[in-house]
């Protein structure tokens, strides 16, 4: 066992959940809305995932199940985001608490419960490798399709029609919608998209990353996967950057621990909160560059009139 | 790709009064009316569970207490997060400032000797005061200098928080005597809110949350202050305009709330609890966020919205040892309610027309 190969790796485990909420909420948020409450819809998930898995056996119905549920919860907050026009952070923070309330209540049954074994994880081959093996190729094929996720979301952002139409969406509701598109149509489905995203996330961290349920386990990741998205100013590859920048942040507190630097544990698991102010402070001290970069009508609700 | 809803929202020429107010009861009844389909799924007796999550609380005068003793944290963090909804400063993070509340006034409280006179409980009061302000001087100072969203900064600070109440309890301010319990020592009585009323728990923070809304309702209706906080919060170019400083105003504004939020959580940790433990507070601070909304953003409505609120934490107590189910009940009401409300302002501005499912030509 390596040292750094091993925090690499667990640097790339950590950042994934980051990673996937991450990218689902950038494209929410680039056709315009906010959804304040991935928090909600990852712990939603979460659960949903695990109870999949224990009683099915199977890893990918778990992550299928933390995704259709992400996207119920997407549904619900667009149910009243844009089909009732409520106010958008308000609503975010109601999916939020409900989220919270909703899993506590219906996981209790399953607090303390282990998953059935699950496969060797990694790329066969590859993975057996000195250092790269361990550091790089020893992963749940979910961090691999996160990967490809942020790929596949810079590709359909910037490079396909579908994806201009989306961010037109995001930058001036009114001229898309003159032009004949539905503003509400593509902004529902950015929302189920970034649900699932989450969703995936939320399995990820219940099934294979912990793996166990325990309420309020997602522990503000939703929160900081939100404020990744401002940092990397609503493009793809700096959330990927961010996203492991936070993963690392995360394990190093552990490596600390293992290494027996004498600071009390709950002075180190305050890192990645603190670390989020402060790139957010940092970030953000320069109103114009967030402003230049920000979906021009994010968070604003649109009525079409006429 | 047109999206059919089978109404129509069309916009008031302006706001409806009628619906502002009616909005919260009608949230209230359609939550109360979930809550019945809920216990229903659940295998419950639908009348019996609802008359013991909403009727049996208020059976007793002890129970009256009970619900006085939830409603006092909740009115306090509320009338501070109405003013700073008031004037669109998004502190959702008054759960931390609560919690730093808790640790400040307790920290003092810890102090107090069996000779200790009664007026020490001002200094308790006091330090969950700056406590809480502290805390929210932090958000205030990031939003100010740096232009950080409050929203992300405040909730962060939930989090650090919470992991610092859990280092103080099982570190500085633990008990040494406790059996490596991870909480602090009893407090003194010189440290411990009276109790005002016989028979109950009820306690002298109640007196301080009553006179905390009556207080900021007075500043918002009456007072030059108050009068800038709405204005800003309404029409920012028009404060800009007429010269208030909003800078001023957002550090006014999480200053108080961040108080208000300490108070709570020092009134919490000197009264019912008498001592600092790692669950110091229930999300009293995230409920409160709901009791503000359905207060109408009023000091004083928030006083009424508290009642409700605290009846859905006894209830989900009680729920819990009569009928055991989860206690995480009262999380779910709480974020029903809050959805249910959202749903129902929407009628403040639109005016909902039917147009069945038939797309017009």
């Amino acid at each position: 066992m390596d040292a750094t190969a091993s925090l690499i790796a667990t640097t790339l485990a950590a950042g994934t959940p980051l990673l996937l909420a991450a990218t689902g909420i950038l494209v929410s948020e680039r056709s315009g809305v906010v959804n304040l409450g991935i928090e909600g819809v990852m712990l939603m998930a979460a659960l949903a995932g695990f109870a999949a898995t224990h009683a099915t056996g199977h890893y990918a119905l778990g992550f299928g199940a933390g995704a259709v549920v992400g996207m119920i919860m997407a549904a619900v907050f667009a149910a009243f985001a844009l089909g009732l026009v409520t106010n958008q952070y308000a609503t975010g923070l109601a999916l939020a608490l409900l989220g919270a309330g909703l899993s506590a209540f219906m996981g209790q049954s399953y607090q303390g419960l282990s998953l059935p074994a699950r496969a060797a994880d990694g790329i066969p081959g590859l993975r057996d490798l000195p250092f790269v093996g361990e550091a790089f190729f020893s992963q749940h094929p979910v961090v691999y399709l996160s990967l490809a996720l942020v790929g596949f979301v810079t590709w359909f952002l910037f490079r396909t029609r579908a994806g201009l139409v989306l961010r037109a969406v995001g930058e001036s509701p009114s001229s898309a919608h003159a032009l004949g598109y539905s503003v509400r149509g593509i902004r529902l489905a950015a929302l189920l998209f970034g649900g699932a995203c989450a969703g995936l996330a939320g399995a990820f961290l219940s099934t294979v990353y912990t793996p166990l349920w325990v309420e309020g386990m997602v522990a503000g990741r939703g929160w900081i996967a939100l404020a990744l998205v401002t940092f990397a100013t609503w493009r793809p590859a700096r959330v990927l950057l961010g996203a492991y920048l936070f993963g690392g942040v995360t394990m190093l507190q552990f490596h600390l621990q293992g290494l027996g630097v004498a600071v009390p544990t709950q002075l180190i698991a305050m890192t990645p909160y603190l670390a989020t102010i402060l790139v957010l402070a940092l970030i953000s001290r320069n109103p114009r560059w967030i402003r230049l970069n920000m979906p021009a009508s994010l968070g604003k609700p649109f009525v079409a009139r006429g | 790709m047109r999206l059919a809803v089978p109404w129509r929202l069309e916009p008031r020429a302006q706001p409806s009064r009628l619906a502002a107010w009616g909005s919260p009861l009608l949230a209230i009844a359609l939550t109360i009316v979930a809550g019945f389909a809920l216990f229903a799924g659940l295998g419950q007796d639908p009348w019996h569970a609802l008359n013991v999550f909403l009727v049996q609380p208020l059976a007793t005068t002890r129970g009256w207490g009970e619900i006085g003793i939830k409603m006092t944290p909740l009115v306090l963090a509320a009338v501070g997060l109405a003013i700073c909804f008031r004037a669109n400063v998004w502190n959702i993070g008054a759960e931390g400032q609560l919690i730093v509340g808790a640790i400040a006034g307790g920290a003092v409280a810890l102090l107090a000797g069996p000779e200790t006179s009664r007026w020490f409980l001002v200094w308790v009061i006091l330090g969950a005061a700056l406590g809480g302000a502290a805390w929210a001087a932090i958000v205030a100072l990031l939003r100010d200098r740096f232009n950080a969203s409050e929203i992300l900064v405040s909730l962060m600070l939930v989090y650090v928080a919470q992991l610092l109440l859990a280092y103080m309890v099982n570190g500085p301010l633990k008990d040494p005597m406790g059996f490596g319990f991870p909480q602090s020592k009893l407090f003194e009585t010189a440290a411990r809110l009276p109790l005002i009323l016989p028979g109950t728990r009820l306690h002298l923070g109640a007196v301080l949350a009553a006179v905390a809304a009556v207080g900021a309702w007075v500043l918002l209706a009456r007072m030059f202050l108050g009068f800038q906080l709405k204005v800003a919060g309404v029409a920012p170019l028009a404060a800009r305009y007429g010269g208030f400083s909003s800078r001023r105003l957002l550090w006014f504004a999480l200053l108080v709330s961040g108080a208000l939020a300490g108070v709570a959580g020092g009134v919490e940790a000197a009264g019912p609890v008498g001592q600092l433990t790692p669950s110091i507070s229930p999300g009293y601070g995230f409920a409160a966020i709901i009791v503000a909304f359905v207060g109408r953003l009023h000091p004083l409505g928030v006083i009424p919205a508290a009642f409700v609120m605290a009846l859905f934490y006894i209830g989900g107590e009680l729920a819990q040892s009569r009928l055991g189910l989860p206690a995480a009940l009262t999380g779910v009401y709480q974020g029903l309610l809050l959805f249910f409300l959202l749903a129902c302002d929407t009628l403040i501005l639109y005016r909902p027309r039917w147009r069945g499912f038939a797309r017009p030509a």
